[in-house]
Formats: C-alpha cells, sequence, structure tokens
C-alpha cells in the first residue's frame, strides 16, 4: 500500500503571536516542529507499511525551511519527502492549501492511501485533510482513532465521536485523518537521521504541479480574515462554599435565578 | 567547551538525550525501586540503533567505537545511572568477541547484539577472585570436542537476563593467572543456571547475579583465542570498557550537576535563590570544573582507543575510570548537598544518583586497582626509556 502523509511545519508553541497588521501568524524566532498531530499520521503510515509493505511518500507546503519538517519523517523511516513550495503559493488560505496539496499528489500519482492530522495546532481548522479529498474526489473519514483491517481494495476504521465511535469501511484510493488516540508516535533512529541527513527532497513548484493561477496563493483564497485577536481569559467565577447541604442550595437558587432551571 | 565531535557523534548525543528524557525519565523511580530489568528501554535503544555503536557496520553495528559508546552512556547516565548499564555492560561483555574473536565467532554472536536483540555479559568475579584473577576456581576441562564447566560466578551484571557470556575459567589450575581461558556460553545451555540475584545500594534498575556451572558442556569452537589467553583477554577487554565506566560517572555527575544548578536558582531562602550565595556558587564552580576535567579526559582516552584498538590503553583507560568515578562520588555528595535535606529525599533524583555512583569506584576494577595499574605503566615506561 503506498501511502502519503501530509504534514506542516508549525510553531512549537500554543501561545502564537499575531501581526495586527496583515492578520497571520508570527512564526519568526520561533523554533518550528512538525505539527503534533501529523506525527500520529506519519507513525501510522510508517505502521501499516511494515504490516502491509509499500511505501511512505511524506509531502508539504511551505518555505524552504519547512525540509526541516520533512528531513524529521525521514528520521522516523519515510522513503520519500516532496516539499511543494513557490512564492505564488504565499497567503494560502485552506482552500487554496488543500487545492496545492492535491494537486501535488496527483504529481505524485501512485497512492492508495492519504494520512492527514486530525488538525495543525496553529490554526486548528482541520479542514485542510477533508479539502484535499474532496479536490481528488476520493472518500475521506475524519478523526481515525483505529484502522481495523486493511485490505488491497479497502480499509476499514474506526472513527471516534463524541460518545462511542463508527466503524466505516471505505474503498482505496482514499484519506483519512487521525487523532492522538491512535498510536505512539516512535522515536527517530541514528540510521533515520543518518538516511535524512543525506536525503534528496523533492521540490516541486507552481508549474511543476501545473496549478491553475486563479486557485493559488492568496488570489486563490477566497478567506478573508477581517479581525483577529486573542480571546479574553475567564474571569474567576463565583465560588460556592459551605457543606454539601448549604452549596446545592446555593447552586439551585442561583439556577432558578439565572432561569436556567 | 567543543570536542568537535562529528555530526554522527553529534546525532548519537543527541538521539541518547532524546530516550534518556522520553523513555527513562519517566519510569527510572520504577525500576529502582522495582529492582526489575528494563526490557522496554533495551526495545527503545534497539530501535533507535543505539545497541550496536561500538560494532562494525559489517556484523550489523553503527561502526563506531569507544568514543561513540560513551557519548551515549553519558547522555543515558545523566537521566539514570542505572538503567544504562543494559547497553554498558553489554559492551563490557561483547568486547573480547571484538577483539579476540574469530570470524566465525563474531559472525555467529554479534548481530544479534548489535541489533539489540540478544545482551551480553562479561564474567570474571568469584566469591574469593576478583582483581586477583590467579584465584580463580571455575573450571574448564577438555573433553573431545567439548570444554566442560564448572564453578560459580558472583556479582555478574546482567546475569539472568544476558543471552550471551563470556566466562572466565581455569583450564590450567598450576599455571596460575596463565592457565585462565575465555569462554562463550549461551543461556540455557544444560548445565548453567542462575543463582542468588542481589539486592543492591544502587544501580538496581541492572540485574547482578551468581551465575552456577554444574557440568556445563559447551563446544570447543566457543574458546576465545588459544587456552591460557583468559587473563589477557580479560586485561585488553577492560582497557576498552573502563573508559565506559568511566562515561557512566561522567553521565551520573553531570546530571547531578546540571540539576543542582537548576535547583540552586530556583530555592529561596534569606529571600533569594540559594544560587547567589557564594558558599553554593563555589560549590558548583568545583563541580562543574571536575565534570569537564573528566569529560575531557575520556574523550581523550576514548580516541586513543579507537585510533589503535590494538595497542594497550591501560594507563590511560584506568586514568578516566579512576577520575571520572571519584569526580562521580563528589560531585553527587556535593548535589545531595545543595539541595539540601530535599536531596535526602528518595522524592527528588538526587540521593539516587549518590548511591548510584558509588559502584564506579568498586567495579571493572576497584579504584584502587586503578592506581596499581597506573603506577605499575608508569614503572614500565620510565624503565624502557633508559
Amino acid at each position: 500500500m503506498n501511502i502519503v502523509v501530509c504534514i506542516k511545519q508549525v510553531p512549537a508553541t500554543t501561545e502564537v503571536k499575531i501581526n495586527p497588521e496583515t492578520n497571520t501568524l508570527v512564526r519568526e524566532g520561533v523554533e518550528s516542529i512538525v505539527n503534533p498531530f501529523d506525527m500520529y499520521a506519519i507513525e501510522e503510515g510508517l505502521r501499516i507499511k511494515e504490516k502491509v509493505g509499500g511505501t511512505v511518500t511524506v509531502l508539504t507546503m511551505g518555505p524552504p525551511q519547512a525540509e526541516t519538517a520533512l528531513k524529521e519523517a525521514i528520521s522516523l523511516g519515510c522513503d520519500e519527502a516532496v516539499l511543494v513550495s513557490d512564492r505564488a503559493f504565499a497567503g494560502s488560505d485552506t482552500l487554496a492549501t488543500a487545492y496545492t496539496l492535491a494537486r501535488s499528489i496527483k504529481k505524485i500519482d501512485d497512492f492508495d492511501l492519504i494520512i492527514c492530522g486530525k488538525q495543525a495546532i496553529d490554526g486548528d481548522t482541520a479542514q485542510v485533510g477533508p479539502g484535499i479529498a474532496e479536490e481528488l474526489n476520493v472518500p475521506c473519514v475524519t478523526y481515525v482513532k483505529k484502522i481495523e483491517k486493511i485490505e488491497e481494495n479497502m480499509i476499514c476504521v474506526e472513527r471516534m465521536m463524541e460518545e462511542g465511535y463508527a466503524v466505516i469501511q471505505l474503498p482505496v484510493p482514499c484519506l483519512i485523518t487521525v487523532v492522538k488516540e491512535i498510536n505512539e508516535p516512535r522515536l527517530p533512529s541514528l540510521r533515520g537521521m543518518m538516511k535524512a541527513k543525506k536525503v534528496q527532497i523533492t521540490v516541486l513548484n507552481a508549474a511543476d504541479i501545473a496549478a491553475e493561477t486563479n486557485r493559488i496563493g492568496q488570489v486563490g483564497s477566497p478567506t478573508l480574515v477581517s479581525k483577529i485577536f486573542a480571546p479574553p481569559f475567564k474571569e474567576g467565577g463565583e465560588m460556592i462554599v459551605g457543606d454539601v447541604g448549604e452549596q446545592v442550595e446555593e447552586l439551585s437558587k442561583k439556577l432558578k435565578e439565572t432561569k436556567v432551571i | 567547551m567543543n570536542y568537535f565531535l562529528s555530526e554522527e557523534q553529534q546525532m548519537i548525543k543527541e538521539l541518547s538525550k532524546k530516550i534518556a528524557e522520553e523513555k527513562m525519565k519517566p519510569v527510572r523511580e520504577q525500576y529502582d525501586e522495582n529492582e526489575e530489568f528494563p526490557w522496554e528501554i533495551v526495545k527503545a535503544l534497539a530501535d533507535a540503533d543505539l545497541c550496536g555503536l561500538y560494532i562494525s557496520e559489517k556484523y550489523g553495528g553503527f561502526g563506531g567505537g569507544v568514543l561513540e559508546l560513551c557519548l551515549c552512556v553519558e547522555e543515558l547516565c545523566k537521566i539514570d545511572g542505572g538503567i544504562a548499564l543494559c547497553v554498558a555492560a553489554t559492551a563490557l561483555g561483547t568486547f573480547p568477541l571484538l577483539l579476540f574473536g574469530t570470524e566465525e565467532q563474531k559472525k555467529k554472536f554479534l548481530p544479534d547484539i548489535a541489533s539489540g536483540k540478544k545482551i551480553a555479559a562479561f564474567a570474571v568475579t568469584e566469591a574469593n577472585a576478583g582483581s586477583d584473577a590467579a584465584g580463580i576456581q571455575t573450571t574448564a576441562r577438555k573433553e573431545g570436542d567439548f570444554y566442560v564447566l564448572n564453578g560459580t560466578k558472583c556479582f555478574i551484571t546482567n546475569g539472568g537476563d544476558a543471552e550471551i557470556y563470556v566466562i572466565i575459567a581455569m583450564t590450567n589450575k598450576t599455571k596460575g593467572a596463565r592457565g585462565a581461558s575465555a569462554f562463550i556460553v549461551e543461556k540455557n545451555t544444560p548445565g548453567f543456571s542462575f543463582g542468588k540475584k542481589e539486592n543492591k545500594m544502587g544501580i538496581r534498575a541492572s540485574s547482578t547475579r551468581e551465575l552456577v556451572f554444574n557440568e556445563c558442556k559447551i563446544p570447543k569452537e566457543n574458546l576465545i583465542s588459544r587456552e591460557g589467553q583468559g587473563f589477557i583477554i580479560t586485561m585488553k577487554t577492560f582497557d576498552a570498557s573502563r573508559p565506559g565506566v568511566a562515561a557512566q560517572a561522567l553521565g551520573i555527575a553531570a546530571g547531578a550537576l546540571e540539576d543542582a544548578v537548576k535547583y540552586s536558582r530556583e530555592r529561596i531562602q534569606f529571600g533569594r535563590p540559594i544560587s547567589s550565595f557564594q558558599a553554593v556558587q563555589h560549590m558548583l564552580a568545583n563541580m562543574a570544573t571536575k565534570v569537564e576535567a573528566a569529560r575531557a579526559l575520556i574523550y581523550a582516552t576514548a580516541k586513543t582507543i579507537d585510533n589503535d584498538p590494538k595497542a594497550r590503553a591501560t594507563k590511560c583507560s584506568a586514568m578516566s575510570k579512576l577520575f571520572a568515578s571519584d569526580v562521580a562520588m563528589e560531585v553527587t555528595t556535593d548535589a545531595v548537598q545543595v539541595y539540601g535535606g530535599y536531596g535526602y529525599m528518595k522524592e527528588y533524583p538526587m540521593e539516587k544518583r549518590m548511591r548510584d555512583a558509588k559502584i564506579t569506584q568498586i567495579y571493572e576494577g576497584t579504584n584502587q586497582i586503578q592506581r596499581d595499574e597506573i603506577a605499575l605503566a608508569l614503572i614500565k615506561e620510565s624503565a624502557r626509556s633508559k
């Protein structure tokens, strides 16, 4: 089974800073890591490969320095790395990103399964995975917490729900996004790190993937960010004290006052 | 300080540190408390390709030498000086094969050690023989195509958990130390069993057991080198392995220092961090200087050995073990002092480091023996030079 894992390089912190003029994330001076949810996607790809054979190609769209993220994926055991990079991609929203990645996957051509993390920790949209599936016109299941079965023409997965899970069978080629419950990502190996040092990363630009110019970058991004701000911290709230009886009485009084009950 | 390590050596350090932090740190207390053998860590180290650093690529290893082993052991021991022994003591059991094994012996045993599938052990010590190798009572009697072993080894690191053992036994008692020979014995060989597991002061995640041989029959192909070479093999094995013990001591000391500096900046007394008191500062300065000196000596020794593995390196090897293990004892004692009452409590990782450090002054030759070796080398050198 040939697998493509889509990853994103993100700032190594959840306290991202925002540029008030451009409404985009400030990436300068912040250490970059592979999006943690994508680490589960890589791990699952590697486990499937180890079980049924095939290759794992890791794909990312980003500036040249996103190579570091791809090299980390190689050090874990991925076979090939593809960087989609072009100034024309700058300012892509999730739609343009999904389009660009889908075009790149078409270029890679040989794939049975695409795995993405459920979302990136910087933008938190969870839209790119399903967007790629839509663009490629392949079935998609999000929030996968377990792969039950892999056969030549289909996979069977458990999709996490708010309560319990759904078992879904889907034909290949297809796309899944995974949650952290699916596995425990491995650490790199020395041989992997040596391989990563020497690996030739395939770099694709807009022309290589035959992208339509009105569908990439800022032009291809209908999303308009009108305002972006840090949410206000929640106020401390009111503590209800006393013994259990008093607390219950006080709480029910307040719930009645606010017409909750 | 910059030791101008190669890119590969940097990677070994980085990866070892990662495994120590992510895999060993969360479980170190549990292993110390329960005296379990850390198989999950062996697996993690195997998956990371760190088990065969000093074994040639031909046998599935990384193709490095003593320095690569030391870099890994140092990083692991910064977090835990006991768990790391699964690798360090395996190296001790592997050096006789690397240095003196035949091609067949290497092909048969090294790949499983390099891949981390099997761990190894080396057994010289007996109840009445340790540093005095001539006192060994275990015998190996030749019978046709076999040797038959009888006797008991004690305090054997990795004993019971290792699959591959190198045993020093007497093939000719009348010749004293020159009558000793080295044999490879595999676990589950009939007549080979395990005795008491020791309850120890430190390095409790490492197993230390008695090995019992009762008419244990092994093929004659398992003799390493020739009969009577056991003592030479032991000495040359220690030349190569003592820097590993030194690196264990260094790691324990360096980890203690790092934590002590951090703690001194957090601990507030008299309204300010204790790192602002000269009494504490001078302790830390002394600790750091000793640690760096130990590191420089060990790396230089390791490079000397790797540069010419056939040459005797007894003097510098003994010096690095002697110096680093004394440093480990001093630095961990001082680190407990910096932590004050908390340092004495098991809740903090300091008292354990002090317990773990002590063994490095004792095993693979006590530090008194190391001084003997160094002095002997000095006298020989002087005698030769005139």
